[in-house]
C-alpha cells in the first residue's frame, strides 16, 4: 500500500528561484538561506521519495480571474513550467503520478471533497521553487510530483480547519492506494509577508515562531486560526500558511519534528522551512 | 466578523468580491501580459494596447503611470500587476517598495534589518 512517510513546509519565493537559475546561490545575501536547506538536501536522497503530493498555490498563472477553483488537482502525466512574464524558468518538466493523481481525486470527490480535476496545468514558481531548494537543478526531477493548487490569491480562500480536514482525507485516499509508494506531503507558501500596500515589507518573527511550534505543539490552535489573524498578524500574504495545514492533517494526530530552518529576508518575505515525520 | 473588518488594517487591501468585480478587466489585461507577442506590443504604444481593454479610465492611468497603490485601489491584484512589472523587468521588491513611503534602497536595507514590525501595524482604530 502507498504510505505517508514524512511531510516538508516551506516558503516558495520567486526571487529564491531567480537566485539558483541565474547562479547567484553564494553571493553574501543568499549563501545563509541556502545553507539552511543543505540538510533537507541529504535527507531526501536518504528517503527518496517516489511521488509527493505538493501543496502550492497558483500566481496568476494557470489560472485568471476566468476560473477560480479553490482545490484543483494535478491528474496529467506532466506539467510545465509556466512564463510568469520573465519566460518559464529554466527547470525540468515535472513528471505527475496520473494513476494515483486520479485514484485521489476519486477518493476525496466520494469523500465529499469537491476537487477540481486538472488535465493540464502550468506549474509556476509556488511549485518549482521548492522542487529547486530541496532537490537542486538535476536534468530531470528524481521525483514524481501531485500538484494541489489552493486559492489563496481571491479571498476567501479555504479556512485552515477546511485545510486540515483536507489533509485528513488525503491521508485516507493515499493509503488507500494498492501500489507501495513512499509519498511526501508538501505544504508550501507564506510565511509573514505582505506585496501589497503602504505595510509592504511586513514580516512577524514572534507569529511566525508560534505556528512553526504549534505545527507539532498545538495543531488544534492553528485550525481554529481565523483568516483576519493571518491577514492582520502575517501580512496580506501571509495567509498563504492555511496551506501548511493540508500537510499537517496528512499526518495524522501526532508527528515529530525532524528539522526546522528560518530565515528573514528573502525579497519581501520570511522563509520558513520545516521537516516532519508522522508518529502513527 | 464582516470583511469591512479588513479596512482596520493599516496599509492593506484583502481582494474581496466587491474589488474583484471591480477590477476584473484591469486583472484580465494584466494576464495578457503572460505571452511574450503582447508584451512586445503593450511595450510598443501603451496607451493604444490599454485602449483595447474594457478598462476604466482610472485603471489605465494607474497601469500608465505605474501608480501600484492606485491599481489596488482600483480592484487589481498583486499576482496579476506582477505581470506589468516583470514586463518592465523590475523584480517584486522593487516594484513593491514603490508602494511604500521608502526610496528601493530604504525598502531593501529594511527588509535586511528584518522587515516591517507589527508593532504599530495592527489596528488603525485601536493604535497598535
Amino acid at each position: 500500500m502507498a504510505k505517508i512517510t514524512a511531510g516538508l513546509t516551506t516558503s516558495h519565493v520567486p526571487a529564491i528561484g531567480a537566485a539558483i537559475d541565474l547562479g547567484k546561490t553564494g553571493t553574501d545575501y543568499w549563501r545563509p538561506l541556502f545553507e539552511g536547506y543543505e540538510w533537507t538536501k541529504q535527507w531526501i536522497k536518504e528517503e527518496k521519495p517516489d511521488v509527493i503530493f505538493l501543496v502550492y498555490n497558483d500566481h496568476a498563472s494557470a489560472f485568471s480571474m476566468e476560473m477560480i477553483p479553490t482545490f484543483a488537482i494535478g491528474c496529467a502525466d506532466s506539467f510545465e513550467p509556466a512564463d510568469e512574464g520573465y519566460g518559464p524558468r529554466p527547470v525540468p518538466v515535472v513528471e505527475g503520478h496520473a494513476d494515483l493523481a486520479w485514484h485521489i481525486a476519486q477518493e476525496m470527490i466520494l469523500d465529499e471533497f469537491d476537487l477540481t480535476i486538472m488535465n493540464k496545468l502550468e506549474v509556476d514558481h509556488g511549485l518549482t521553487v521548492p522542487l529547486s531548494l530541496v532537490y537542486g537543478q538535476p536534468e530531470t526531477w528524481p521525483v514524481k510530483v501531485i500538484p494541489l493548487a489552493v486559492n489563496v490569491v481571491q479571498y476567501p480562500p479555504p479556512t485552515g480547519n477546511r485545510c486540515y480536514l483536507f489533509g485528513q482525507s488525503l491521508r485516507r485516499a493515499i493509503e488507500s492506494y494498492p501500489e507501495d509508494l513512499n509519498v511526501q506531503v508538501w505544504g508550501t507558501g507564506g510565511m509573514s509577508h505582505q506585496l501589497q500596500g503602504p505595510r509592504a515589507g511586513l514580516i512577524n518573527k514572534e507569529f511566525d515562531t508560534a505556528f512553526l511550534d504549534n505545527l507539532t505543539a498545538d495543531p488544534e490552535l492553528l485550525r481554529k486560526m481565523p483568516h483576519f489573524e493571518y491577514l492582520r498578524e502575517s501580512g496580506s500574504e501571509g495567509v498563504e500558511m492555511v496551506m501548511w495545514l493540508i500537510m499537517r492533517g496528512a499526518m495524522g494526530p501526532s508527528i515529530k519534528e525532524l528539522y526546522r530552518f528560518y530565515h528573514v529576508p528573502a525579497s519581501n518575505t520570511a522563509v520558513g522551512h520545516i521537516v516532519v515525520r508522522p508518529e502513527n | 466578523m464582516d470583511v469591512s473588518d479588513f479596512d482596520d488594517i493599516p496599509g492593506t487591501t484583502v481582494f474581496t468580491a466587491q474589488r474583484s468585480r471591480k477590477g476584473y478587466p484591469l486583472n484580465q489585461f494584466c494576464m495578457s501580459l503572460m505571452k511574450a507577442e503582447n508584451r512586445t506590443r503593450f511595450k510598443s504604444d501603451e496607451r493604444a494596447y490599454v485602449d483595447e481593454w474594457p478598462m476604466t479610465q482610472a485603471q489605465k492611468q494607474a497601469v500608465l503611470t505605474r501608480d501600484y497603490n492606485a491599481a489596488i485601489r482600483e480592484g487589481g491584484n498583486i499576482y496579476f500587476l506582477a505581470k506589468i512589472f516583470a514586463t518592465d523587468g523590475l523584480s517584486f521588491q522593487q516594484a513593491v517598495s514603490t508602494m511604500t513611503d521608502m526610496t528601493v534602497e530604504e525598502y531593501a536595507a529594511m527588509m535586511l534589518a528584518g522587515g516591517r514590525s507589527i508593532e504599530g501595524n495592527r489596528s488603525i482604530k485601536e493604535h497598535r
